[in-house]
């Protein structure tokens, strides 16, 4: 019964209650009274009986005044205050009940804000504990992710269905040279819960994973498997592939539910553990093996390429030994010789200079930037030899491929026995460029030595305080083959070594872009996705919150795609396990092959220098096709971007069947009687700030962004898996066509 | 009766040597410049041995030695192979094939002189 109707009903009794043994006295009196005397009572009582029901009139409406007063402070009053107190409960945890009304309803409120007060302390304290326990969780596996990322070596974990989890920058790059699609740059290939099938073949990995099951089962102590294989962009890899073995409670839990014998027996032969996923270890072998074939080419060419030759002129040579050669024969056999020899000559050079590279010496040089390398010499040559340095003219751009110790022991040799034995107190540093090599001098003022002191330099052991070595000066030359030599400057009266180094090709920075997406580290990692199986649920019964999405968004020419409007621009973004993947986006201008309207620049900022020399939908469309395999597409107001995918699929053969969430719909859903479901408005109203918008990509995060937000929301509203999202926008959509 | 030798190589600089080596052993030389050609010369005029160069035109060495000794009539024709790759695979390859010996450039011509005598006279 609602409170109003309590009150009515109280204010009826009340009515009852004033009026009820007043009219029943009167009644019973009015039965006892002899017939006759009535017409005397009748008389006797009328003239009062004004003042009678104005009194009981009165009495009532006070009677009504104090019902009301009461219903309002203790039966609304705490009605408001209830709703007060779920305010608390739910959306609004700071919020406290005012105390007031009547000094029980007080009382009540104060104590109420009490035990919230209590509430929230133990809240707070669970929740910072939760949060210390999440840190340090966070920070080991940001440690982890860390030490992958430095790694030269490209990693990439998966699970048992080959779900990627965890890849480091390397992995990236390499994989961004794998890909057969430019314009997405690797993207499509490398990503959280990416399948690795799309860059190796299933049977590989599975014959793979069995031989290390195998090694397993014999219980060899490090069970891995090696391959090599050629990706579809005719590069070699060569994979290195060990087991994530399950750790003992995740295997408990495993066993759990299966009959207690087993899982004492599981927990007694910790040598039978299971494999829950796999570690994969690339190196891309294709420059090596082409560096290689290159040295087996000249080797050939140096070998059976001159036996032909040498064939002709040793018979030749042979033949004019016989002393009864014709002056005519002679001449040939003479001519042979001379065209042979001369021949042969040519093709020793020709492969001496192609060659060049591979001839050199096979020590590792690291590429290093010029400029750092002195650094770090002259930091050595202070601190070991309390020797001041300076630098002279330095070439900053000049790259040199250096073993970078080897070379700073035999720099800081020189410089200490400079100073030893003829007391320079200060050495300089010159580098300068001069075609594939690089000048790198160690300058000093003074008297030079004579050249058999240098050659003694030379060729003694290096010998350091504290520190000596095998290793001479002219061992660390050779091993950069190079050269060293002493020169004069007399005019300046002083002298300098000279150590003609390799130069190298600048490096080119190639994480740069990776960076400047994300905030912070990128989201190389999701260990979430062990626990990912994907048979147990079809996509459709799948909660939201656990499905990949792609986030995407195109600018086009205009706005009617079957009046010939094109896509210039696609931006797309990753969503995997509720997280929003920056680092793992795309976003690629489209040269349209028509020209653009002059409106339409002012919305996007596209113009047509910028889209000339792009590639044409054709080419970029198979880039975002991988890129969305296997995710759930989400726009907003994605009918208007889907059409122009789909007008595109008869020529391209690509079909966007996946299925496809709408931000504005889903906004609909949850907000049916907001006027707005632009892209800024809902923003707005979920309280994101929006920076970038109006590129593809910015709009594309902007709708990632809203639409994280939204799941929540939905599952509020009992929209927990895709059907049932898709349902629901189904109906908003259908009341809005209705409309 | 003179013993004939055909010489098959496509390189003038040794097919000079070779002819010059030959016709002073007392040998009646032909020559051919190519594999088929080497096949013809032989059909129409089978010589009592062949030195072979692996590396022509138009048909190898390895081809060339498959067909003399698919025909009958050619039984008798002794082949040498010369050969400028080093690798012992390709020598198996030519004894396999039906070669009768096999010889590696650079060669002493001594020493080829001595084979082709030997083969002759075997």
């Amino acid at each position: 019964m609602s409170a109003r109707a309590r009150f009515v009903l109280a204010v009826v009794v009340l009515g009852l209650l004033m009026t009820g043994p007043f009219l029943l006295t009167a009644l019973l009196v009015w039965v006892e009274t002899p017939e006759a005397a009535r017409g005397q009572l009748a008389a006797l009582i009328a003239p009062h009986f004004a003042l009678g029901s104005l009194l009981t009139l009165v009495a009532f409406g006070a009677g009504v005044g104090v019902v009301r007063g009461l219903f309002r402070q203790y039966v609304q009053g705490l009605l408001r205050m209830s709703e007060n107190l779920r305010l608390m409960l739910g959306a609004n945890r700071g919020f406290r009940v005012e105390p007031e009304g009547p000094p029980e309803v007080r009382a009540l409120a104060s104590t109420v804000n009490e035990l919230a007060e209590q509430r929230d302390a133990l809240l707070t304290d669970v929740e910072a504990q939760i949060s210390r326990a999440k840190a340090s969780v966070e920070a080991e596996k940001n440690r982890l992710a860390a030490l992958m990322s430095e790694l030269t070596q490209s990693v990439v974990v998966c699970n048992l269905d080959g779900r990627v989890l965890l890849y480091n920058s390397r992995a990236r790059q390499q994989f961004r040279a794998l890909s057969d699609a430019p314009a997405v740059g690797g993207s499509e290939l490398i990503g959280l819960g990416r399948s690795i099938y799309a860059v190796f073949e299933r049977s590989l990995i599975a014959h793979a994973l069995e031989n290390i099951q195998q090694r397993l089962r014999r219980g060899a102590a490090q069970a891995q498997a090696n391959f090599v294989t050629a990706t579809r962009a005719g590069q070699l890899l060569r994979v290195q592939m060990a087991p994530v073995l399950a750790t003992a409670t995740e295997e408990a839990a495993a066993v759990e539910p299966a009959s207690s014998d087993e899982t004492t027996a599981a927990a007694c032969a910790p040598a039978d553990r299971t494999v829950t996923g796999f570690i994969l270890m690339l190196d891309n072998i294709t420059r090596n093996f082409e560096s290689e074939s290159r040295r087996d080419q000249m080797l050939h060419d140096l070998t059976e390429g001159n036996r032909a030759a040498l064939a002709n002129v040793r018979a030749a040579a042979e033949m004019l030994e016989y002393p009864d050669l014709q002056d005519e024969l002679r001449e040939r056999f003479s001519g042979v010789i001379r065209d042979e020899v001369q021949a042969m000559s040519m093709r020793l050079n020709e492969s001496a200079t192609e060659f060049a590279d591979s001839l050199k010496s096979r020590w590792p040089l690291e590429d290093m930037l010029g400029v750092e390398l002195i650094a770090a010499v002259q930091r050595r040559i202070e601190s070991r030899l309390q020797l001041p340095t300076k630098l002279e003219e330095v070439d900053e751009s000049l790259w040199v491929k250096v073993d970078s110790f080897s070379l700073m022991q035999a720099l800081t040799y020189l410089a200490s026995r400079l100073s030893d034995e003829f007391e320079v107190r200060e050495v300089r540093f010159r580098l300068s460029g001069a075609g594939r090599r690089a000048h790198l001098d160690l300058i000093w003022s003074g008297q030079a030595m004579s050249t058999e002191t240098v050659m003694s330099w030379e060729l003694e052991p290096m010998r350091l305080e504290g520190e000596s070595t095998p290793l001479t000066v002219r061992d660390v030359v050779e091993r950069h083959d190079g050269e060293m030599w002493l020169e004069r400057e007399k005019v300046r009266h002083r002298a300098f070594f000279r150590i003609l180094l390799p130069a190298a090709t600048p490096q080119t920075e190639i994480e740069a872009d990776v960076h400047l997406r994300g905030e912070g580290r990128p989201e190389y990692y999701d260990f979430d996705l062990f626990k990912w199986s994907e048979k147990s649920h079809a996509l459709d019964e799948r909660k939201l919150s656990e499905l990949v999405y792609t986030v995407f968004d195109t600018e086009t020419t205009g706005l009617n795609p079957s009046q010939g409007d094109e896509i210039i621009q696609i931006g797309a973004t990753r969503i995997l396990n509720g997280k929003l993947l920056r680092s793992e986006s795309f976003e690629q201008l489209v040269d349209p092959g028509r020209p653009l309207a002059p409106e339409s620049s002012a919305i996007h900022g596209i113009s047509e220098d910028m889209l000339r020399g792009q590639p044409d939908i054709d080419t970029v469309l198979p880039a975002f096709h991988a890129f969305a395999a296997d995710t759930v597409l989400v726009a907003h107001n994605a009918a208007f971007d889907m059409r122009f995918l789909q007008l595109k699929e008869d020529r391209t053969g690509l079909r966007f069947d996946q299925p496809v969430l709408d931000t504005l719909l889903l906004s609909a859903v949850i907000h049916p009687n907001q006027e707005s479901h632009r892209l800024e408005a809902i923003a707005e109203r979920l309280g994101l700030t929006i920076i970038g918008r109006h590129t593809a990509l910015g709009d594309a995060l902007v709708t990632a962004e809203v639409f994280l937000k939204l799941i929540p929301l939905l599952a509020e509203k009992g929209v927990h898996t895709l059907r049932e999202a898709r349902e629901a926008a189904e109906k908003t959509y259908y009341a809005r066509v209705k409309y | 009766m003179k013993r004939k030798i055909l010489i098959a190589d496509d390189e003038q600089n040794i097919v000079i040597s070779l002819e010059f080596l030959m016709k002073r052993e007392g040998y009646e030389v032909a020559i051919a410049s190519d594999g088929e050609e080497a096949v013809q010369r032989m059909r129409a005029d089978p010589p009592d041995l062949v030195l072979l160069d692996v590396m022509m035109p138009k048909k190898s060495g390895f081809d060339v030695c498959q067909e003399v000794r698919a025909d009958p009539a050619l039984a008798g024709v002794r082949i040498l192979m010369l050969t400028a790759k080093g690798r012992d695979t390709e020598v198996a390859k030519g004894l396999a094939l039906g070669a009768d010996a096999y010889m590696t450039k650079p060669f002493s011509t001594k020493e080829l002189v001595e084979k082709v005598r030997g083969l002759l006279e075997a």
